[in-house]
């Protein structure tokens, strides 16, 4: 028994962010941008908008491109959720007209996708459980410090959604072993540090600007390149593949720069890798359901995926590719 | 020049794309064009070829290809044979 995925749908708000919109208002440069991250622009949700509307809206689409019909659980993977209470999925479920079923989140930061495929493919794995609506969903903007040029030009909004039903190994679509990982002695090094138990709002963190998310870009760097690595390593090793078997890489977007660095160290040539981080920054949990759905993948190709977020979280997994409707 | 330093230049020409004659122990990253992610996969490729470990922080004092090898060897970089 493994998951196999049925259906794929994205959705990402119209309003476009370029670089050189940040110029205007921030110490930076396209050139700058460009070097550092590969991105040269990401999409902004309007005011009003919350990360449910994105996961909606794309799980809808998943769901069409799977042919409708019902499933038993919604998993929504966030780290920008409309509210610390209640989780975003059970309002999700239930505008996408899925009541009663199971809906919760998943916190694995810019793994969160990854992480959400395996605690999806675990539950397929036995018998309640026939098929699950994952969905990765972000409106980062809202937790991103405006006047903070380090992170303000990294990321971007967008939700991306899969199906996943019960089926077999051998079938088009269907999921290799899942790897992942996690390493909490770097919790400072990507994080939000107000508005939690820690840290409840007050006057004070709301002056420290402590509800935005701060990033030690260098420790993430060094840590995402050689995590991914080792997980792509693990999951291909227990798929009994190799890199050469790879068809098409699907890296977590948040730098070209990591990306080009993973793929380089795994053996994976350059134009196998899938890049839309220029186009859309950093989505976090949203950002390997865009790229898949950006990548232009073909049936029987075998694709690689693999992420690393705030957590640190990590994961890796492997599927061949299915014939899907696009919506 | 020592051993070290020379196995620091082959790693900036195989691994940075940097080519051989730029590079002298004065030259700085920054002059052949590396920038602060660049010096972390720089300590990164150190730790994964010569075996020492060097912090975000230690990278950051270095500015000059002279300063890194100094440091490795400081460090007790193994390059076979040195």
């Amino acid at each position: 028994m493994t998951a196999v995925l049925e259906g794929l749908g994205v959705a990402v708000p119209q309003r476009v962010v370029t670089n050189l919109d940040l110029e205007r208002v921030l110490d930076t440069s396209d050139e700058w941008i460009r070097t550092r991250t590969g991105i040269g622009e990401r999409r902004v949700a309007d005011p009003g908008v919350a990360t449910a509307d994105l996961a909606v809206e794309a799980g809808a689409r998943a769901l069409k491109s799977a042919g409708g019909g019902p499933v038993d659980m919604v998993v929504v993977a966030t780290t920008s959720p409309d509210r610390v209470v209640p989780a975003t999925a059970p309002e999700v479920a239930s505008r996408i007209g899925l009541e009663p079923v199971a809906a919760f989140d998943l916190n694995a930061v810019c793994s969160g996708f990854v992480y959400a495929l395996a605690v999806a493919a675990g539950m397929l794995d036995g018998h309640a459980t026939q098929r699950v609506l994952v969905i990765g969903a972000e409106t980062l903007s809202r937790i991103t410090d405006p006047a903070d040029r380090s992170t303000a030009v990294l990321f971007g909004d967008g939700g991306g959604a899969a199906v996943l039903r019960r089926g077999e190994p051998g079938e088009s679509g269907a999921f290799g072993p899942f790897d992942l990982g996690s390493d909490g002695s770097m919790a400072d090094s990507l994080a939000m540090p107000a508005g939690g138990s820690r840290r409840p709002a007050s006057t004070s963190t709301l002056t420290g600007r402590e509800h935005y998310m701060r990033l030690d870009g260098k420790a993430v760097y060094r840590h995402a390149i050689a995590r991914m690595v080792a997980s792509s390593r693990a999951a291909l090793d227990a798929a009994r593949l190799s890199a050469g078997d790879i068809d098409r890489f699907v890296g977590h977007q948040a730098n070209l720069r990591i990306l080009d660095a993973v793929a380089d160290r795994l053996g994976i040539a350059p134009q196998r890798r899938v890049v839309n981080v220029d186009r859309y920054g950093n989505t976090s949990a949203a950002s390997i359901p865009l790229a898949l759905a950006d990548a232009q993948l073909a049936p029987g190709q075998r694709v690689l995926l693999t992420a690393f977020g705030g957590g640190f979280t990590w994961g890796a997994t492997t599927l061949t590719w299915p014939r899907l409707a696009t919506v | 020049m020592s051993a070290v330093y020379d196995r620091v230049k082959e790693l900036l020409v195989e691994k940075f794309g940097v080519s051989a004659d730029e590079v002298s122990p004065e030259t700085t990253f920054e002059e052949l064009d590396l920038d602060s992610l660049d010096l972390v996969e720089f300590a990164m490729a150190a730790e994964e070829e010569l075996g020492v470990r060097i912090s975000d922080e230690e990278a950051e004092t270095i500015a000059t290809v002279g300063d890194a090898a100094k440091l490795l060897e400081e460090k007790g970089a193994n390059v076979g044979g040195a």
